[in-house]
Order: structure tokens, then sequence, then C-alpha cells
């Protein structure tokens, strides 16, 4: 059947068609609908694993078990998997593996733009990658054929452009596969001379993936009748490079990321007249053509930087663009915000209140950084608040112990916050950590998550006594918060800051975007009440406007959470 | 055919996931190549979002660059503004009257630009302005706003019939909302 299907969707698609049994993943943008769509196929056993490296590890351990396996995660989740992706390479695999992951050039939901595409070389595991969502499938059911018969992982790598699109597929039935027994070998341990030998197997393994770069036709040559340019080209770049120079250029469409092919690159070069490498971000394709002594044009003329486009291609080799249009005007900017009745603004408005250096984590509470609450200072990582946190108090002590703190939310922390908060209990600075326990995974879009008591299926589940979590690790001082209680936060934030011990505030209220939380009737602002003393623009609200010299409320966004109604000194707000 | 390009713009949560999802489908049934790129993540929090819905013989990249687009359909008023500078010379602008203070206004740091319509229109665009919001709570819900303005948007396909139209809205909308919409789309067609 023919579908127009997101290039995520095609991914689960294609494992599911290759008789794929087990996912474990971690949401990341632009990762996370292929596990949710996965999850709709009951042949499939899903689950959020609390992060990256336990899900590709619980992948693997499927693949030992002997049925097909996959994981998905964004490119810095591979970061987080990186300790086990090294050794899973010596190791193999018994049914087939597939390490989906999702770079995000230009960064429209990610903190870096690393080029994923470095650990495929670094591991020495072979990578595909697609360039729109029928290669998305056929190439998801291509990594398990190849994982099978060079007994590897492989990574199949999508990005913002692939993942997030859709484009038409042609769908197939699932194929079911027997369950490869499991027999014990003492070769599978990696200790020294095993890993030894399983090195040496792997330098071969490559060899032999090289030879299938270059007889498998996943790297494929688009002769055209113009052979003064011959381009060679991945991913999304084909598409724009097909857009820009049309049906008469020659391309080296490149399916395999590594290993790359020899042969078929010279056999290439030497058909055209001058090459030209179009890729995004790191030049590894140019790279490696320059390794084969081929004279090649890549980053000497396109960023190293961002998202191409057709529009950027064409510029950058001298192809006319279109004219556009402006208007004179400045365009006010469109930053994203905390949606009106967001659970974090009380924190937030309270930390900046109070003048804190705040250590920042990784999700929607990233935005506290955003005017009017201008309330984070740093952020590096998945977990990096807490240890962060610990880090620079060590270094300043108490002048800053009692001014600073962390902000967590409840899935970062169950994903690499309990390592961090165990350095500041076990290693003893006095710092304070703000865990903001939403009740879900925010930013990624709602994924249940081990603090939660629900599994990706929203089924009832195993879950974190937060509170209980912290105490065994060593915290005396655990408070929990509701930050819809401006006051209460303002209160205990001050305690814990001044007490001489670690401490924990754990800032309790479902996300409002949640179904099933209540939303309430918007208030409204009586005007004859209202002074215009600007006091609830403080919070940052977008149902908030300021109008004519007074306040109102844009009922279509307002749920009614009060929140502006504790900072109005005059009883402005009406229910 | 020359490929046809399209754009959904608007703020993050005003249903543009929608839109799109109702146009891929209806142009797929007309026989076409189709390509529909979204974001999501981040800036689906109230941020300014952009779907490009690209159409024709064969659809090759997945984005609309600057100069390139037939049509940008928009949600907000300021946000047609902003992507003005990807409409084609002689390309339609379809929007929303409302405006959706973004949070720079909201505090003060920046103003609202006024007349907006009317600057467009002067620099030769043709614009097509109408209060959805208004006609979305005429249908039952100030939510549907993205089907008022696909309503509007079939008025400019003259060769695709309205039952692909309806026959796409019940294939993408969930049918305890279908009738609501059916309203919205009629009303955004000006039929009703």
């Amino acid at each position: 059947m023919k579908e127009l299907m997101l290039g995520n969707k095609a991914v689960a698609r294609g494992l599911y068609e290759a008789g794929c049994c087990v996912i474990s993943s971690y949401p990341g943008t632009p990762s996370t609908e292929i596990t949710e769509e996965a999850a709709l196929y009951p042949e499939i056993y899903c689950e959020w694993a609390p992060n990256e490296k336990v899900a590709l590890e619980v992948a693997h351990g499927a693949s030992l078990g002997g049925k097909r396996s996959a994981c998905a995660m964004k490119h810095v989740g591979l970061n987080v998997a990186a300790d086990p992706l090294f050794t899973i390479s010596y190791q193999g695999v018994s049914a087939g593996l597939v390490i989906c992951v999702a770079d995000d050039p230009g960064m429209h939901s990610s903190q870096n733009e690393q080029d994923s595409r470095h650990y495929a070389v670094a591991a020495k595991i072979p990578m595909l990658e697609p360039s729109d969502s029928a290669e998305a499938r056929a190439f998801a059911m291509q990594a398990y054929e190849i994982s099978e018969t060079y007994h590897t992982p492989v990574l199949l790598k999508m990005c913002t452009r692939i993942a997030h699109s859709q484009s038409v597929v042609e769908t197939g039935e699932r194929v079911e596969r027997p369950v490869i027994p499991y027999q014990k070998d003492p070769a599978r341990v990696m200790m020294t001379k095993n890993s030894m030998q399983a090195h040496y197997r792997v330098e071969q393994r490559t060899k032999d993936l090289i030879t299938y770069a270059e007889e498998s036709g996943i790297n494929r040559v688009e002769m055209g009748k113009d052979t003064s340019l011959g381009i060679i080209t991945d991913s999304t770049c084909y598409q724009y490079a097909r857009e820009v120079f049309g049906e008469d250029a020659c391309i080296l469409k490149l399916g395999m990321a590594f290993p790359l092919p020899e042969k078929l690159i010279r056999d290439f070069a030497s058909k055209v007249d001058r090459l030209l490498v179009v890729e995004e971000l790191d030049p590894i394709i140019e790279d490696h053509c320059r390794r084969l002594g081929l004279a090649v044009h890549g980053k000497d003329m396109l960023p190293m930087v961002g998202e191409f486009s057709q529009g950027l291609l064409a510029k950058a080799v001298g192809r006319p663009v279109p004219e556009s249009i402006s208007l004179p005007d400045d365009i006010p900017a469109r930053p994203p915000v905390m949606c009106a009745g967001c659970p974090h603004r009380g924190i937030f408005y309270t930390l900046s209140k109070n003048k804190c250096m705040v250590y920042g984590d990784i999700g929607c509470y990233t935005l506290g950084t955003m005017a009017p609450l201008s309330a984070m200072d740093l952020n590096v990582c998945m977990g990096a608040s807490c240890s962060g946190l610990h880090g620079f108090n060590k270094a300043r002590g108490e002048e800053s112990e009692h001014h600073s703190v962390a902000v967590i939310g409840d899935s970062t922390f169950a994903h690499s916050g309990i390592t961090g908060i165990t350095d500041i209990a076990y290693n003893q600075s006095n710092s304070t950590v703000i865990i903001l326990d939403n009740s879900i995974t925010g930013m990624t879009g709602h994924q249940q998550n081990p603090t939660t008591g629900y599994n990706l299926r929203g089924e009832p589940a195993g879950r974190i006594d937060v509170e209980a979590l912290c105490r065994a690790i060593g915290f005396e001082r655990v408070r929990v918060v509701d930050p819809y209680d401006l006051a209460e936060c303002d209160r205990v934030l001050k305690e814990e800051l001044a007490a001489n011990a670690p401490s924990i505030i754990i800032s309790r209220r479902p996300c409002v975007m949640l179904k099933g939380v209540p939303h309430h009737a918007p208030l409204t602002v009586d005007p004859d009440k209202c002074r215009g003393c600007r006091s609830c623009m403080r919070i940052g609200c977008p149902a908030i406007r300021f109008k004519d010299g007074k306040a109102s409320i844009d009922e279509t966004l307002c749920v009614g959470c009060e929140v502006c109604t504790s900072l109005c000194a005059f009883d402005a707000f009406q229910k | 055919m020359k490929t046809v390009n399209m754009m959904i713009v608007g703020v993050g949560g005003q249903g543009s996931l929608l839109a799109s999802k109702v146009l891929g489908h209806l142009l797929l049934t007309q026989g076409y190549d189709v390509k529909v790129s979204e974001v999501h993540g981040m800036s689906q929090r109230g941020g300014s979002v952009v779907t490009y819905v690209r159409f024709g013989d064969k659809v090759y990249a997945p984005v609309v660059d600057k100069g390139e687009a037939d049509f940008i359909v928009s949600f907000e008023k300021l946000e047609a503004a902003r992507w003005l500078s990807h409409l084609k010379k002689g390309g339609r602008i379809v929007t929303n009257t409302q405006e959706i203070e973004p949070m720079p206004v909201i505090t003060g740091a920046a103003a609202y630009p006024d007349h907006l319509i009317e600057k467009m229109q002067e620099k030769g665009v043709q614009v097509d302005a109408l209060d959805c919001l208004s006609l979305a709570e005429q249908a039952g819900s100030s939510k549907a706003v993205n089907i008022v303005l696909m309503g509007r948007l079939s008025r400019y396909f003259p060769d695709i019939p309205e039952e692909a139209w309806q026959e796409a809205l019940t294939a993408c909308v969930p049918s305890k909302y279908l009738e609501l919409n059916r309203r919205a789309f009629a009303l955004g067609r000006g039929e009703m």
C-alpha cells in the first residue's frame, strides 16, 4: 500500500516488516517517533529505558537472546550510549541489531550539532543513511541483513529533515523469524585475549563491508548528460543536489556512510571533470576522497555549520536563486515559551526573585532562561546540573552554596541526575537541587519515564519513589512544594539555601498539557482595579498581555492556574 | 507539472500539524508526488513554527527556500510577515487576521508592527486575509482555525474537487470532531 509517511514512522515500519521483536529507547527529538510508532505494532515489545546506554544494552541483550532488536536515540544520546557501543562492535550480535540515531543539523531542538557519522568510523560499525521515507523503511530492513551477515550492530542515521519529513512509502508484510538458539561461548567474554581476537575480526569485517559498499548497490551512481561536474552526496543533501543540479547532473549517492567505497568513487571520479562533495556538518566523505588522492571541492564552498537547503547550495555554487520580498519593519522574534499554566513558571519566578545562580538541565524548563524570567545561568547535557553545581560549589564554597541551585526535570533526573546527586551526598557539598517533577517527559511530547508509574504503552508499571531514593542516597533534607504556591516556594527555597546541608526540593505538579489535567475557566481582568503596575508581567505568562496601560487576558490561552493572582496587590484578576 | 510549494506558518500549538496532514493526504489521493516537512520539539512551545508542503510529478527537497513559495498559509498575521521572504514573486498569502503577541512584545522589548497586511499588499503581494478565529468559534471551537484556513485555501485549487477535501477531512480528523471541522471548512471556503 502507498502511504505518505513520516521518516521516523517509515523506520518503524521497516523494523516491523523485518521481524524486529524488541525495542528499547530513550526519547529525544528528532528520534522519538521511531519507538512510538513501533509500539503501535503488538508484535514488537517496546519500552522507554531510563537512558540511551541502558537502551542499547537492552537491545543488544535481546539480540544475544536470539531476536531482532533495535534502539533509537538522538545524536547526543549516542554519547551516553558510547560506552556499550564500542564494545558491542567487538562482541557482535546473534540476531540483527539496529541502532537508530537522529542528528539535528541546525539545532531545531538540540544543544549541539555533532555529526554522528564519526561514531561509525570510531566504533567501526557500518552506518546507513536514508535520504527519504521510502529509503528509511528499506534501509531499516537492509540493516538487519547486514547485521546478521557480518555479525555487527548497524547504525541507521537519520537527520531532522528525513526523520520529520513525510514522503511516499510502499509497505510490505512482516516476516516472522525463528529465535536464534543461545549457546554459551567463552570467547564472547570481552577480556584481553578474546578482545584482541575480536578486534582482528572487526578489522576484517570492515574490509568485507568495503566490498559490500562497492558492490551491493546501496551506494549508486546516477550518470546524467552533464559530465562537467560529479557530485558525491548523502542523506538529505542528495535531494538538495537534485533540486539544484537537475536530472542532467552526475551524482554518486552514498547510502552507507561507513565504510565508504574506494573503487566506486575512483570510477565515478574518472568519468567527470570535477568533483564536489555535498554533505552537512563535517567533511567525512570529503576527507575520504582526499585520502584516495582525489581533488575535490566541498567545505571550501559549503558551510560546516548548520542545515543545508537548495537555496544555500545554489548560492554556494554560483547558481541563480529566486528574488525575495521583505518588509521594512523589524519583525519581533517569537521564541518558544513556557505554556500558560506551566508548573515550572512558579519555581523560575521564585529563583529569579531570589537572584539565584541556576545550573539548568535539558528539557522544557530550559525555557526558564528566556526573558522576563531569565532564571537560568548554565546548562550542558542531561544530568550536568547536579554534578556541575557540585563542582561549582566545591570551587567557590559558602559564597555560592547559599545562592545557587540545580534544576532538573523528573525524566532527566532518572536519566542522569541520580549519579550527580549521589556525588553531592557522598562528597558533601552544601548544594540545593530542585527536581521539577511534572510527571512526564515534556519537551519530546509526553513520554512516560521511571518516575511516572506508567510504561510506554500507558500501562501501570514500576515507579521510582523520588523522596525515598533521595533519602537513601543520603539527603536528610528532602522537601516537596507545589509550584503554583509562590509563597511556599519562596519560603522553602530560602530555608534550603540557608541550611548547612545538601538538600533536595521536589517541585511537584503535572504538566498542564497532560491529558486528564483539568483546565479551569480563564480569568479576566477588572479594568477598574488594575493600576497598570505590571507586577503580573514578571512571570512571563503568554496569556497575559498589556494593552492601553492595563493587563488583559487571552482567553484562548489562559487555563485558570491563578498564579498571576498572587502577584496582584489590587485583586484585579477575577475568576 | 512544475512542483507547487506551500508553507503553513503559525504559532506552536495552533494545529498546523493537522493542517499539513489533511493537505498531504489530499495531494496523495490526487496522484501527486508529495513531501511534507515539519518541525517538532522545542519550537512547538509557543514559538514560530513552519511546515513545508511540496507536490508535483517528482519532488526532491523536503523544504521550501526563499523566494520559492507559491502559497503561504498563515495562522497568525505576524508569522505571515516573518516568512514573506519565502514567497515567490506573484505568490499568494492566505492569512488569519488574529494577532498573538510574542514574548518580546508582551515584555515591552519590541512592538507588534502595525498595518502588516496593507504593507504586504503595497509590496505587490496578493493577500487573502480573514478572521479565522471568529469563523472557527462560529463552527464550534476556537481550535478549528486550521481547518477554516484549509477551507479558504481550497478556493485556489479549482482542479481539486471539494469531495476530495471532504474525504481528506474524514481520513485525518477524529470522527467526534468531524462535523465541527466540516462546518469550519465550509465557513473558510465561504459557503456558509
